[in-house]
């Protein structure tokens, strides 16, 4: 079973699990904290904005993500642009103790689209200070390449609006990312269902991050290990290759069977 | 457009009001199955055409704002910071006829107040005043920022409409929000309910909004005074507001709020009077409208109505308030705003949100983001 066990390297930070998750929108932290060990998550965001990072003993947010197998990956939802982001990543880097850093830059705060300029510019300008750059992009190829010009260390294309759960509506050019990239691609925002996460790895996603599915579904700690089994088999799917799809039937009666006469 | 008052000159009070209640079940139907709204389908989630998909609407709005906002309620508290007032509104305990004690807190007060407030565990803060340019004028908001920002998380203010340079220069101090309800839309009730002052000028309170987003604010408030006029008329208003608002300052954040008028001596009685049931209706059509905006209710609103609306659509809540200005330290006895009517402590408000399945979060928001770097 070598294909189940392939980690995953993003930076100079190794993963045994492909399912990232977030802290948001849950009903009680203990909940989070149960549902977050369930799904198996190694990498968990957390919006720098929510964590009291002057008083980081007394906060109750990070308090639950003391596991040893867990890291944090900060991000920088609320900031507007480049210089926001940057200065906001410096000190996240400086409290968290950690290089890395989920690139949000979504100026407008009803879709939280991001910004494809503006995380250009901050890609290329943390990378140059030595952060692991995982930043939140629409599903754009072009912008991909750019972006590991730039120095990224992954790239987190959305499957559709954050939040939204309409899963992967981005396909198409998901899997023109995921043919062209030389970093790894998280597909992020928009999975709604474990079937959704299956599906971006059976493509060739190299993990997926989910939050809102799992936050918001009636049972989080069910849902966190249906996403970590659904993650695994798409996973392991891609790895063995899927059969063929065919849209008819094969013909018993070949076009070219003359030929073997 | 210039402003919202090219738009707003278009539409005429009784032509919108007409129609409204001219919606009919099937424009509800329509409203409530559509996976996009516009304005015509809040007109008929606020008509009373809506009345008995109650239910429905209340279903709908959980459903819609625990997928954008989880299973989770912001917690925030106003500290007031003066009563002093030139206006007459004759609805408000801080009018200028209402002959009481006047009160502007000094800095050593605002610390004492501010240090009352972190105790009962808060991180983000609403600066209340009257309008007093004299006295409480954009110098006193720029001093109280710069003394109140370090100890919160988050800072919005509720004062008199000021100029676009005036934000401008509280934006970098550490202002995130700003709310300003128009109180009503109907421009000939207004004049009425504000005779004089500066806030009897109805255009330019309706253009602060424009002068906020032009000034890069990360978020404001909007609201009308319910009891004043017609409230569903009023609340269309307020709706098409929002949506000028989101489509012209996109970078922007918004919320609503619907302060029913309360008693307060020798004040006011409401001209049109808004039941629960049509509270609640207000709420869920905001949210079924709007499923981004954040919706914020007040302890003026009753233990039975708080205890039952979380998990109906709102998004944020006071506790604990006190409206007058030194009431949580230096002078807790002196006149109040208004009567608040949910005197619960915040530590019981946020057992209340726990027990209903939901997390109270005291601290959405940080110092650290309010663009600093350009200061």
């Amino acid at each position: 079973m070598e294909q189940v066990i392939n980690k995953l390297k993003i930076g100079e930070v190794e993963f045994s699990s492909r399912l990232f998750t977030g802290t948001g929108k849950f009903s009680a932290t203990e909940l989070m904290e149960q549902s977050i060990l369930a799904s198996g998550s190694e990498l968990i965001t957390v919006a720098l904005k929510r964590v009291d990072i002057k008083n980081q003993d007394h906060d109750n947010l990070l308090g639950r993500l003391k596991h040893p197998h867990i890291q944090l990956l900060p991000n920088t939802s609320g900031v507007r642009n480049a210089k926001e982001a940057i200065f906001a990543a410096q000190l996240a880097r400086e409290a968290l103790e950690t290089n890395l850093i989920k690139l949000e830059i979504h100026p407008d705060p009803k879709y939280l689209m991001p910004d494809p300029i503006e995380t250009l510019i901050a890609t290329e300008a943390l990378a140059k200070l030595g952060f692991t750059v995982l930043p939140y992009i629409h599903a754009d190829p072009v912008l991909c390449k750019r972006l590991e010009d730039a120095g990224t260390a992954a790239v987190m294309p959305l499957g559709s609006p954050i939040g939204s759960n309409k899963g992967l509506k981005t396909i198409d050019f998901l899997e023109i990312i995921i043919e062209q990239s030389k970093v790894p691609v998280v597909v992020d925002a928009g999975i709604g269902a474990p079937s959704d996460a299956a599906k971006a790895m059976e493509i060739g996603a190299d993990a997926v991050l989910v939050n809102t599915a799992i936050a918001v579904s009636p049972n989080p700690v069910a849902m966190g290990l249906a996403f970590k089994l659904a993650v695994e088999a798409g996973h392991m799917a891609f790895k063995a290759k899927l059969a063929p799809q065919h849209s008819n039937a094969i013909p018993s009666s070949p076009l070219t069977s003359f030929l073997d006469v | 457009m210039s402003s919202f008052k090219d738009l707003f000159d278009t539409y005429h009070w009784e032509d919108v009001k007409a129609s409204i209640y001219s919606k009919t079940e099937t424009d509800v139907l329509k409203a409530l199955h559509a996976s996009k709204r516009d304005l015509e389908d809040f007109k008929a989630l606020i008509s009373p055409a809506a009345a008995p998909f109650l239910e429905e609407m209340a279903q709908l709005s959980q459903q819609l704002s625990q997928k954008r906002f989880g299973r989770t309620i912001q917690l925030y508290v106003p500290l007031y910071l003066s009563n002093e007032c030139n206006n007459i509104c004759t609805y408000c305990g801080f009018s200028f006829d209402n002959k009481v004690r006047r009160k502007t807190l000094t800095e050593k007060e605002i610390l004492q107040e501010v240090e009352s407030i972190k105790k009962m565990g808060y991180d983000h803060v609403l600066l209340v005043t009257g309008e007093a340019n004299q006295t409480v004028h954009v110098d006193y908001f720029k001093k109280a920022m710069e003394l109140v920002n370090p100890h919160f998380a988050n800072v919005s203010i509720e004062v008199q409409p000021l100029e676009q340079e005036e934000y401008e220069a509280l934006i970098p101090r550490g202002l995130h929000a700003v709310l300003v309800y128009q109180e009503t839309y109907h421009r000939q009730d207004y004049k009425m309910h504000h005779p004089k002052g500066k806030k009897s000028n109805f255009d330019y309170r309706l253009e602060t909004p424009d002068r906020l987003g032009k000034a890069g604010i990360h978020k404001m408030g909007l609201g009308v005074l319910i009891g004043l006029e017609d409230w569903r008329t009023d609340s269309f208003f307020t709706a098409l507001h929002l949506s000028y608002l989101e489509k012209t300052y996109w970078q922007s954040k918004y919320s609503i709020s619907f302060p029913r008028l309360r008693p307060f001596s020798g004040g006011l009685e409401p001209k049109v009077a808004m039941n629960d049931r049509e509270l609640v209706q207000l709420i869920c059509a905001y949210r079924i409208f709007n499923e981004e905006v954040e919706l914020s209710i007040s302890t003026r609103e009753s233990e039975l109505f708080r205890n039952n609306i979380i998990k109906l659509g709102i998004t944020s809540m006071s506790a604990g308030s006190k409206t007058n200005p030194g009431g949580y330290a230096v002078e807790p006895e002196a006149l109040e705003q208004f009567e608040i009517s949910d005197e619960r402590s915040p530590e019981a408000i946020a057992l209340l949100i726990k027990s209903q399945g939901y997390e109270p979060v005291w601290k959405d928001w940080d110092s650290i983001l309010n663009s600093k770097v350009n200061y």
